[in-house]
């Protein structure tokens, strides 16, 4: 961050920087960076997370309980939506609820005290597009292969007047293909917006102690500083209810493909 | 906004992003996904099939329990019903017992009331019979002391038995 300057920029915390060298890949560079180095962190977090719920006890101690309170809760979600076929997609969706939960979580964590920046993978749209394409992906793979071509019959709602189908028909095609991108687009947003507010709230806390009228820049620091603390609980809540949201919709898009309507 | 910047200024990004993302998640989905939430949820499984067999096991033999309870009731039920009967027939027994006993005391006492009233009534017979005797030899010896004159001893009974006789 710029602070020698005197001026934070809030974005510089999504820029994805190079870390390693890398090799090329079909005319592409591909290099590892600082968002893999997340995502590898998330993937061991959430590693080990599900390894100290691996013990197989009857009477589950404290962990075990935790990891068992995430597992029952996305396949109790995927059961209630779905129903006993949505079992098969619970690998999947809990993946996804995970992987997410833990890179908005670890995006979160307040490391640059340590002085590592800490990078949210889910900030970018990349990373969320594609996660929501694969969604997608399987919810044309899945219905296309249980319906065939009475997959497209999801465009007719159950009970349209006859009259009316050539004009729900085109507005539900359209609803259903924007569905990754409001899929998408939900998380980037709302991690950048959440993190784009923590840093500008940092900046005025840092740049009101180095104010030339030092009591109005305190007051201005410490107001900042007490709306920061509040505002990052929300972002923890908005952490869980981003993965959560994620993964409802995929199950409900899923739940389309499987039993149509 | 790097996210989108980035998208289409470096030539590096869209591709490392990608195939770090496909590795990471193609990983935990076959490490974490397929791999260890199966196991997690064959322990859950394993543990509600148990807690419900467990509380259907409690469920019969609380069911059990209630028929021995409901058995046990009804056989001190009869048990009692028939204790009661014997006391019945023992006191029955008891008090038909009693009266024949009785019975035959009373009629062994009458029996010997009779036979004695008989042996008084004889020996009366036989000491009047006796008294007599004497009183005529008594009448016979003052007759013969006073007068002098012999009395025949039939004469004497017969006088003593009319004085006696009335």
């Amino acid at each position: 961050m710029a602070a020698e300057s005197g001026k934070i920029d809030p974005m510089h915390q999504f820029e994805v920087a190079p870390l390693g060298g890398g090799f090329n890949l079909g005319g592409h560079e591909v290099l590892f960076t600082n968002s893999a180095l997340w995502m590898i962190v998330a993937a061991i977090a959430l590693g080990l997370f599900m390894w100290g719920g691996m013990r197989r006890q009857l009477v589950p101690g404290r962990w075990q309980a935790a990891v068992e309170g995430f597992t029952g809760f996305i396949s109790s979600m995927m059961t209630q939506n779905i129903g006993s076929e949505g079992r098969k997609f619970t690998p999947y969706v809990f993946s996804l609820f995970m992987f997410i939960l833990f890179c908005n979580l670890l995006g979160m964590l307040p490391l640059g005290i340590v002085g590592v920046h800490p990078f949210t993978v889910t900030s970018h749209i990349a990373i969320t597009g594609v996660l929501a394409l694969i969604s997608f992906a399987i919810v044309l793979v899945v219905g296309f292969w249980r319906h065939g071509l009475h997959f497209f019959s999801l465009f007719v709602p159950h009970g349209t007047p006859l009259p009316m189908v050539p004009v729900i028909a085109p507005i539900e095609f359209v609803s259903f293909m924007v569905r990754p991108f409001s899929l998408g687009l939900r998380l980037f947003v709302a991690m950048t917006a959440g993190h784009v507010l923590l840093k500008v709230l940092s900046g005025f806390v840092i740049n009101g102690f180095n104010a030339e009228t030092l009591w109005l820049g305190s007051i201005v620091s410490v107001l900042s500083f007490i709306l920061m603390i509040g505002i990052s609980a929300l972002e923890l809540l908005v952490a869980g209810i981003q993965a959560y949201v994620f993964a409802l919709l995929t199950s409900l898009y899923i739940n389309d493909a499987v039993n149509l309507h | 906004m790097p996210q989108i910047a980035q998208l289409t200024a470096d030539n590096w990004y869209l591709a490392s992003q990608l195939f770090w993302l496909l590795i990471v998640f193609a990983g935990i989905y076959v490490v974490i996904g397929r791999g260890m939430l199966p196991k997690i949820e064959a322990t859950v499984d394993a543990r509600d099939r148990k807690v419900a067999d467990d509380l259907a096991a409690a469920k019969a033999a609380h069911a059990a329990a209630d028929n021995l309870e409901e058995s046990y009731r009804q056989q001190s039920d009869a048990s009692r019903a028939a204790a009661q009967k014997a006391v019945a027939e023992a006191k029955d027994k008891a008090a038909r017992d009693a009266e024949k006993r009785l019975a035959k005391v009373d009629a062994e006492l009458a029996e010997k009331l009779t036979a004695a009233e008989a042996d008084v009534s004889a020996a009366r017979t036989s000491a009047m019979a006796e008294i007599e005797s004497v009183a005529a030899e008594a009448a016979g010896d003052l007759v013969a002391k006073l007068s002098g004159v012999k009395v025949a001893a039939a004469d004497a009974k017969a006088a003593v038995k009319a004085v006696i006789h009335g």
